[in-house]
């Protein structure tokens, strides 16, 4: 009798303390796709939140709290970006491995120049980052910068496999930078191209690819588009015409289309994360396929 | 001639000024020249902390431009270099360790068809803070909160109620042990219990305008707990969360009992987890015991005449809750479904003290009661939401001659309510709601609100 409670406890409750490997939890798909990268099968990886889902609003859900619990390693965006959620889930679990201080706590955007400052902190220009723009993948060379920081990270942290993920950085490092060069040179074409954003989250992407982004379907950020803003866009693409509108996988292109209707404007949906789209699996085709939509969109 | 009216002037300026400034005594002149010390001094540390910060900004600046120059000049240098990536700058200036402050302003305008003062639960000993409030306009409980990391050791956080009434209460101030071993998270002070799920969120995050019929009769509203609170989440990958509480028990349904020791206690237990990418539950049952003497509840209004019942003995409840959540891929920006019920049973048992006219009668009393609410929020569009709540009380077993004042047979209270509200940011919401409370047999209310909840500020994360 006792046996078969046990066993329902057990099976009920699953075996996050059981696994003797280094458990990582990421908040958001890119870095989750990292830490596999850098970790290889040394570490398990638990990403909070789904690359179809709002990153700026995640609940503090029971399934996250029990993660935050049994993780080893925090690795956050940072910049505020998961300051709705974050904080609570790791207070809750009072796991001090991984409070915001320890070394168990990693935010990315530490690594990384921030671009995008505020020149006005006021809320009613809607949801501002004071810190800067914390969406830094949309730049495979700060994916370099969080990575070299986050195989030091490992190692400082589980130091019985410091060759093992040495080894797995380099050999990561060496095919990341082959791949940006491959990148850049198939992307060369959209250089100076205008385009539309329908949330400002695409800074990183158009300062490495030098995009220029003539206007934004969101009023301010974070706010629904509205029908007399979106008036005053269509009346912009009349004196600066752009090539293409960029909505992140996790939105609703509704706006997006309404102008596409209007102009001769492309609708380009990005992954905005790792598996955003079928076709972003990884880190890897996470921006190959971005840099083949952007080119679609611009033919 | 110019010259000695010159002379004569500065002479009579001189004897103008002369008596003032002898009459300033030494002691006049030590006190400003240390005042015009003082004040050089603190320039003197401002121009030097400015300095400071000026290097630390320009070493900064030419860190991150070599960084940036570096990096674009070998876009990711396979090898990994030697000096270790340092984080960017953070904030500095005494400024940063201010609290995190927040104020949500929280008003509302009511309609009620009925006096609020006759307000009451048929077949309910009713105490703390019950009813529907006032009547037209009033500007509902304000609050102010500030928060922040004490040192490594401990976090504080502290939350003071300004009532419509121009009276100042605290509605939470405890400090949180970061240092406790396995897990556990001791909390300190006073707090909104972790009893039952409603409990422990703040009225202005609540779905509806006021709190369901079985918290105001059980609870007095919501348990605010004086005492100490651990908790401990289970190492495994379902969520398993264990609490327990120590108090003085002076919240309703007990009374202040200057006793030493506990005055009450209270165990609760949470799991939850999520079905899919766009389903999550959360489940708890909890357990409060606590204790009352010469709880009273002001009867004046059923026996025409003043008299009060005086409730001395103790009570135990127990709550068992749930939440569901739908949202599509866990995004709940365009639509999302939110479904909620809890259950409170509670057992009273003591002595019943009818006071009237300067007259006492006591009598032996005990009551096994309880009471359930169901609502569910839909939202349907981006800022829109749309609630439905029903609440209902069963008075139970009720034993003791002093109950005969305010059962009335066997009637079940209960109350529909319906609400939309409008959203157009995380910081603001506008409601509308109406319910319809049958609380006895001749007692039903139309009680319509408007309110506005809006949040000043440092922004707290919401629990689930």
């Amino acid at each position: 009798m006792r046996s078969i409670l046990r066993f329902i406890v057990l099976a009920w409750l699953g075996t996050g303390a059981a696994h003797a490997s280094f458990n990582i939890f990421a908040t958001v798909p890119e870095w989750g796709a990292l830490a596999q990268e850098l970790g290889g099968d040394k570490v398990r990886v638990y990403t909070a939140t789904s690359p179809l889902q709002d990153p700026h609003h995640v609940q503090a859900k029971p399934s996250l709290i029990a993660r935050a619990r049994t993780a080893d390693l925090v690795v956050a965006t940072g910049a505020e970006l998961e300051v709705g959620w974050l904080p609570l889930v790791l207070q809750q679990a009072g796991n001090d491995k991984v409070q915001p201080g320890a070394p168990g706590y990693f935010e990315a955007t530490a690594y990384v120049p921030l671009l995008g400052k505020p020149t006005r902190l006021d809320r009613a220009e809607g949801d501002v980052h004071p810190q800067g723009d914390p969406h830094i993948q949309g730049d495979p060379r700060n994916i370099a910068r969080v990575a070299e920081a986050l195989a030091q990270r490992l190692a400082q942290l589980d130091p019985g496999n410091v060759a093992y993920y040495r080894s797995r950085y380099q050999d990561f490092a060496a095919r990341w930078s082959a791949a940006i060069a491959k990148w850049q040179q198939e992307a060369a074409p959209l250089h100076g191209t205008a385009v539309v954003v329908q949330h400002k989250g695409f800074t990183y992407l158009e300062a490495w690819l030098g995009l220029k982004e003539v206007a934004a379907l969101e009023p301010k950020p974070g706010m629904e588009p509205t029908t007399s803003h979106l008036a005053e866009v269509l009346a912009t693409l009349q004196r600066e015409p752009a090539k293409m509108v960029l909505v992140a996988a996790y939105q609703s292109d509704q706006a997006s289309q309404w102008l596409a209707q209007r102009t001769k404007i492309h609708v380009v949906k990005l992954p905005f994360t790792v598996g955003g789209t079928d076709a972003a699996k990884d880190l890897f085709s996470f921006y190959e396929d971005t840099v083949q939509r952007l080119l679609k969109g611009a033919a | 001639m110019h010259k000695r009216m010159l002379v004569a002037g500065a002479s009579a300026l001189a004897l103008l000024a002369g008596p003032p400034a002898r009459a300033a005594s030494d002691a006049d002149l030590e006190t400003i020249r240390t005042q015009i010390q003082a004040l050089k001094q603190d320039y003197d540390a401002r121009i030097r902390a400015l300095e400071e910060r000026l290097k630390a900004a320009e070493a900064d600046a030419a860190q991150a431009k070599s960084q940036a120059a570096a990096i674009a000049a070998a876009p990711a240098a396979p090898a990994a270099s030697a000096a270790p990536p340092t984080p960017a700058s953070a904030t500095r200036g005494l400024a940063a360790f201010n609290p995190a402050i927040s104020a949500i302003l929280n008003g509302q305008y009511a309609n009620l068809s009925r006096d609020p003062r006759e307000w009451r639960m048929a077949g309910f000993l009713q105490g703390g803070e019950v009813g529907p409030g006032r009547r037209g306009f009033s500007l509902g409980e304000s609050e102010l909160g500030f928060s922040a990391n004490v040192d490594p050791k401990f976090s504080g956080n502290v939350i003071v109620s300004l009532t419509p009434e121009d009276t100042v209460s605290v509605e939470e101030a405890y400090g949180i042990f970061k240092g406790a071993p396995a897990g556990i998270v001791p909390k300190f002070g006073r707090f909104f219990s972790g009893l039952g799920y409603l409990n422990e969120q703040h009225a202005h995050v609540w779905d509806f305008t006021d709190a369901p019929l079985a918290y105001q009769a059980f609870l007095g509203g919501q348990y605010q707990q004086n005492g100490v609170q651990a908790t401990w989440v289970a190492p495994t990958d379902r969520f398993l969360e264990l609490g327990a509480e120590v108090g003085n028990g002076d919240s309703f349904p007990g009374t202040p009992r200057d006793k030493n020791g506990a005055g009450d206690a209270v165990l609760f237990a949470r799991t939850g987890g999520d079905v899919g990418d766009s389903h999550s539950w959360q489940a708890g049952v909890s357990y409060l015991r606590t204790g009352s003497r010469s709880r009273e509840d002001d009867v004046s209004d059923l026996l025409g005449a003043d008299a009060a019942l005086r409730f001395t003995g103790h009570s135990r409840l127990w709550n068992a809750s749930f939440v569901w959540k739908w949202a599509p891929h866990g995004d709940p920006h365009y639509r999302n479904f939110k479904l909620q019920g809890e259950y409170l049973w509670r057992r009273e048992e003591g002595d019943l003290d009818l006071a009237s006219a300067g007259a006492a009668s006591g009598s032996p009393y005990s009551s096994r009661q309880s009471g359930a609410y169901l609502q569910a929020i839909y939202q349907f569009m981006p800022l829109w939401r749309f609630g439905l709540r029903y609440d209902w009380l069963d008075p139970g077993d009720v034993e003791g001659a002093g109950a005969a004042v305010f059962l009335a047979s066997s009637f079940h209270p209960r109350r529909a309510t319906a609400m939309v509200d409008w959203t157009p940011s995380e910081f603001s919401r506008v409601r509308l709601q109406f319910g319809r409370a049958q609380l006895s047999p001749l007692f039903s209310d139309n009680e319509l609100f408007v309110q506005y909840i809006l949040s000043l500020g440092a922004h707290g994360a919401h629990i689930f």
